[in-house]
């Protein structure tokens, strides 16, 4: 195979030349002497542009330009994913699609069930915060994005997403699952985003143990749905299949959305904190539909879309839900 | 030839099994150094560039990383190419393993000076199985290479 690898570029140099017509006799065994020139040339560039990249702000605009005129490639490049996706849909059964649809209907009905307690016990917090003085929770809009593509690089946790600048996307946008709290927007293109999950190694996240109000950080590990809590004494209260929320402390995540449960703990006296992991809540590898979270008031939800909106509170009165609201 | 780098991107970013995940061959660099053995002289230093940049964009790394690795990757490709192609199939192989394995730890390097990254040796798997397809993507390629060239 090699030897015939050979003779055929031996040959082809022969018949290529009318390829272009300036290029003179090619001798067989070439060294480009200019080669190390150009790769040390080209390898400089590309240092400089890494250090523009990571450093210098208005390179986001020169990428977004970039994503923009690749966007054809990408579609390309995506197709026999989607394919394969609109065949599931196309030719799923008739029983299926009654199946599935059953399935929905219950779950909605349950879930509605949920909501109306949800509204009164939102309304009696509200009312104890105003007692409190606390400012008022913001109410929250959500939009719903699919999951095109994912980080082919196992060591980055980083999905794209099919809704950009466009829609109304910002830059560390949180984002949601059915399950829990997924991760955040990184880079926005004008139909598309990109969102580093909560998984991934550069990735932290400020954490409440929904038992006792605990403050820890979740670091990413960049292992599928593991996370790692980062400074935890030994002696601190905490327990496996705790319950991890988001704190709200960053400032970048609204508080009060599950993230992980601790999956271990371990004590090892060599080291001044504890090991604990926590598995994330939400399906990181596996859910297709996503949720990002508008917490100020963003009228850029769009009408039609099945971006639904947590009710606002009605100003009724609530009967006492069954006591102990506050759980946190 | 651009038709193979679109397919080799294509099955880059295919989604795998959770399992093969830390195994994802490097189709992109395989194709760039079949090209770069079979015809030097139209697939340089600067094509591997420019692809390695398109791969940046299209993966949103950071910007110059691959480029920097594909093109590094095709300079070294070039010093070895006329041995390289006498080579059997099993030592090409080992070739490639070296070759992508130093792709890969330029690319480890690079992750490590600008952000976290794990501490394993395990981005170096994909090096393996790169060169356990080495043989298969050789053959493919050549015999497309041969049949287009037949056609016009």
């Amino acid at each position: 195979m090699p030897a015939d690898g050979a003779n055929a570029s031996a040959s082809h140099y022969n018949v290529r030349q009318t390829g272009l017509g300036a290029v003179p006799i090619k001798t067989l065994f070439k060294q480009d002497s200019y080669e190390f020139r150009r790769f040390f040339l080209l390898a400089i560039v590309s240092a400089g542009l890494m250090f523009a990249d990571a450093r210098v702000p208005q390179m986001a605009l020169v990428r977004s330009a970039l994503a923009v005129a690749v966007m054809p490639f990408h579609l390309v490049a995506n197709a026999p994913v989607r394919t394969v996706r609109w065949f599931d849909d196309v030719f799923s059964t008739r029983g299926e699609l009654t199946e599935e649809n059953a399935r929905l209907n219950s779950r909605v009905l349950v879930l509605e069930g949920k909501v109306q307690k949800l509204v009164s016990l939102e309304a009696e917090n509200i009312r104890l915060r105003e007692l409190l003085n606390a400012s008022a929770a913001l109410d929250e809009t959500v939009l719903i994005a699919e999951v095109v593509a994912v980080d082919p690089d196992p060591f980055t946790h980083r999905v794209i997403i099919n809704r950009g600048a466009a829609h109304g996307v910002f830059m560390g946008q949180p984002v949601l699952d059915a399950k829990g709290l997924m991760g955040q927007v990184v880079q926005i293109d004008p139909y598309m985003s990109r969102v580093l999950l909560v998984t991934d190694a550069s990735h932290a996240i400020p954490v409440q143990v929904g038992r006792n109000g605990l403050r820890a950080v979740a670091v990413g590990t960049s292992r599928t749905q593991r996370l790692e809590l980062v400074h935890v004494p030994d002696t601190a209260d905490i327990k496996v299949g705790d319950t991890l929320f988001s704190s709200g402390m960053g400032l970048r995540f609204p508080p009060g959305y599950p993230v992980a449960v601790v999956h271990s703990i371990k004590h090892d006296p060599g080291r001044p904190f504890a090991r604990v992991e926590a598995t994330t809540s939400a399906e990181l590898d596996r859910s297709r539909y996503v949720l990002l979270v508008f917490t100020e008031e963003r009228p850029q939800v769009a009408a039609g879309r099945p971006g639904a909106d947590h009710a606002p509170v009605p100003p009724a009165e609530v009967s006492g839900g069954d006591g102990g609201s506050e759980t946190r | 030839m651009v038709a193979s780098f679109l397919f080799a991107i294509m099955l880059y970013s295919l989604p795998l099994p959770q399992l093969l995940e830390a195994g994802r061959p490097e189709w992109i660099a395989l194709v760039l150094v079949y090209w770069a053995v079979a015809l030097p002289d139209r697939v340089g230093v600067g094509v591997a560039w420019s692809t390695g940049l398109l791969m940046d964009v299209l993966l949103g790394s950071l910007l110059g990383k691959n480029a920097l690795a594909m093109a590094l990757l095709v300079f070294l490709a070039h010093r070895l190419y006329q041995r390289l192609r006498m080579f059997p199939a099993l030592q090409q192989a080992f070739i490639i393993f070296i070759l992508i394995g130093l792709d890969l730890l330029l690319l480890h390097w690079i992750d490590r000076l600008t952000g976290p990254a794990p501490r394993t040796m395990h981005f170096l798997i994909p090096a393996a199985t790169s060169a356990f397809l080495w043989p298969a993507v050789y053959f493919v390629l050549h015999t497309v290479r041969l049949r287009f060239r037949a056609a016009g």
